[in-house]
């Protein structure tokens, strides 16, 4: 086991290192970092400075090095916008980004459980139905859109919620839902259709015979077997998950990661692009790599077959 | 040489959906946007991009002061609502198609050669494609759009780099079923080499799964894109891109709603569209076959 997870811990780390060479890349590649520092009228003296100031006129490889180093420690230079330290504006998004997406895993979670276990276990019934239509709906409503509209309607016409910001637990609900709807209709599916080949299977029908009352053999004969597709899924949504909470955070002015990673774009604020996107990548990598760890220790046929 | 079939399995789910119609409305759907991106010359009432500011924010026909020569409306710099939508489908389904087909011949390609090699070619090949897809596809979207700036190549780039190591898992999943069998011991011994039996044996046998799994990301690579579009990571104004459209109508949805509610249908309903004909395809073509 220590062994599987020190390799993954290498892999994740290749994984994080080939990006950050994508990243200094395609940075480098677009253009003298200095024309958005500078001022328009510098002169060619000050380029020259300035570019041995920041250390520019060194081989790229000692450049990206240094790069790599800084980041690190987590020092990803100023915002060109908001002339702070990059690092202080991370450090009062992340926790916000962290709470929304808590509240929106719990909500999908409480709401993906019951109704796929039931959808299954009562397949072809009117719960079966609502659970089919709720996952179809889930995976083609574009969620900037809904988000818009549950704006428009609960917040705006309605006056029930609050549209924005996060003061309070109120401001949750219309983020924290539009944000779990998606991942609702992923998660349910796989369980129904775990549910479903798992209730087929032998030994439920063994536990039965053994007169196991119905619901413990649903709930916990089955399900646990039925949660390992779910397991191996959940990396990919959390991939999912974070690229949905960029749109959902934008619409809701949600002070978070995404929010902080839309405004750089349309400020062309790289090192903010940067740094969000190193960061987030950091943390799926981590969210990846307690997901393999986790599905090696419910299924042992894993850690053998590398 | 003949193709094979493989044996079929999950024989339960088959007496079930053989019963079950064609989706009917789902093609129809799907035919009509297609039908209107190819003639979105002709079907449009007016230019898409033909500003008018006396015009601003009408609304669409059926409210007070709305008119026949703009049937849903116009936007912020009196454009016409229908015409733009109508022109946008274009964008939506050229991307969603391009970009599959695209992610698809890559990640076919990849699954055939791993699942036909195995050993050391198949564990790197599935490392990368692990690696892969576990990265959010809107921040690789993000790091083009602000260094190279936003375009359709790039917005196709950005999603096909990710995508394609879904199929590169399906497929090489299935490769190394079909080797199993008998009939691809019996083409080698007849001496057929990796080519041969790749090209002809493997791929016609995932063919299924393929035409599957491409419908069903169809959808979401179009809700991708306009989710980009509408960060202003996508397809860059003025072209008439839902994904934006929605976007320039968001500050203004208590006075004007019509301007991001129409184009947010449009997404709706073809999407919805794609993803129940990619349902039944799979319930009837390859029931084995998850959530993907």
């Amino acid at each position: 086991m220590l062994r599987f997870v020190f390799f993954r811990l290498i892999q994740s780390l290749v994984a994080l290192a080939i990006l950050s060479i994508v990243v200094f890349v395609l940075a480098r590649a677009t253009g003298d970092p200095l024309h958005m520092i500078l001022p328009m009228n510098a002169s060619a003296e000050d380029y020259a400075n300035a570019r041995q100031y920041l250390g520019l006129d060194r081989p790229y490889v000692e450049q990206y090095l240094s790069f790599v180093g800084r980041a690190v420690v987590g020092d990803f230079g100023n915002s060109i916008r908001a002339r702070r330290p990059v690092i202080e504006l991370l450090q009062a998004r992340l926790p916000n980004s962290l709470k929304l997406a808590a509240f929106a895993m719990s909500v999908s979670i409480a709401l993906a459980f019951p109704l796929g276990i039931m959808a299954a276990v009562r397949k072809g019934t009117a719960v079966d139905r609502t659970a089919q239509i709720v996952s179809i709906l889930g995976q083609s409503l574009p969620t900037f859109w809904v988000a818009i509209v549950l704006v428009e309607v609960v917040a705006g016409r309605l006056q029930w919620l609050p549209a924005g910001g996060n003061e309070g637990f109120t401001s949750y609900i219309l983020p924290g839902f539009t944000l779990g709807w998606f991942v609702v209709a992923g998660l349910m599916r796989l369980l129904r259709s775990g549910m479903l080949e798992v209730l087929d299977s032998e030994y439920v029908k063994l536990a039965r015979l053994k007169g196991v009352v119905e619901h413990r053999v649903v709930w916990v004969h089955a399900l646990k077997n039925a949660l390992i597709p779910v397991v191996t899924f959940a990396g990919i949504y959390f991939a999912i998950l974070v690229t949905t909470a960029i749109v959902v955070e934008t619409v809701f002015a949600w002070p978070g990661l995404g929010r902080l990673a839309y405004d750089g774009i349309t400020s062309r604020d790289f090192p903010v692009i940067q740094a969000v996107v190193l960061t987030t990548a950091a943390i799926v990598a981590l969210v990846n790599l307690c997901v393999d760890c986790l599905y090696a220790l419910i299924d042992p046929r894993i850690r053998y077959a590398r | 040489m003949s193709v094979v079939a493989l044996p079929e399995t999950a024989a339960p789910a088959l007496s079930e959906t053989r019963r079950r119609r064609p989706p009917i409305i789902p093609v129809a759907i799907i035919l009509v946007f297609v039908l209107v991106a190819v003639l979105a010359p002709w079907l449009s009432p007016s230019d898409p991009y033909e500003q008018s500011l006396r015009l601003r924010h009408r609304p669409p026909v059926w409210e007070e002061r709305g008119s026949w020569a703009h049937p849903l409306g116009t936007d912020r710099l009196g454009r016409d609502l229908l015409s733009r939508i109508v022109y946008g489908a274009r964008v939506s389904l050229a991307a969603g198609v391009v970009t599959v087909l695209l992610a698809s011949a890559v990640g076919a390609a990849v699954g055939l050669v791993a699942g036909y090699y195995g050993g050391r070619v198949d564990a790197t090949l599935m490392r990368v494609t692990d690696a892969t897809l576990s990265f959010p596809i809107i921040l690789l979207a993000l790091i083009l759009a602000v260094t190279v700036g936003p375009s359709f190549a790039n917005v196709v780039l950005a999603i096909a780099v990710i995508l394609w190591a879904r199929y590169a898992r399906v497929i090489r999943g299935q490769v190394l079923t079909i080797m199993q069998l008998d009939f691809i011991a019996q083409a080698r011994i007849a001496g057929a080499g990796a080519w041969r039996v790749i090209t002809r044996h493997l791929l016609p046998n995932t063919l299924n799964t393929l035409v599957v799994l491409v419908t069903l990301q169809i959808g979401y690579v179009i809700i991708v894109e306009a989710s980009l579009s509408f960060l202003g990571a996508g397809i860059p104004p003025p072209t008439p891109a839902w994904g934006g459209m929605i976007a320039e109508g968001r500050d203004v949805v208590t006075s004007a709603w019509w301007v991001s509610l129409f184009p947010g249908l449009a997404i709706l309903l073809v999407v919805l569209a794609f993803n129940l004909l990619g349902d039944w395809l799979r319930d009837t073509f390859d029931p084995r076959l998850r959530q993907l």
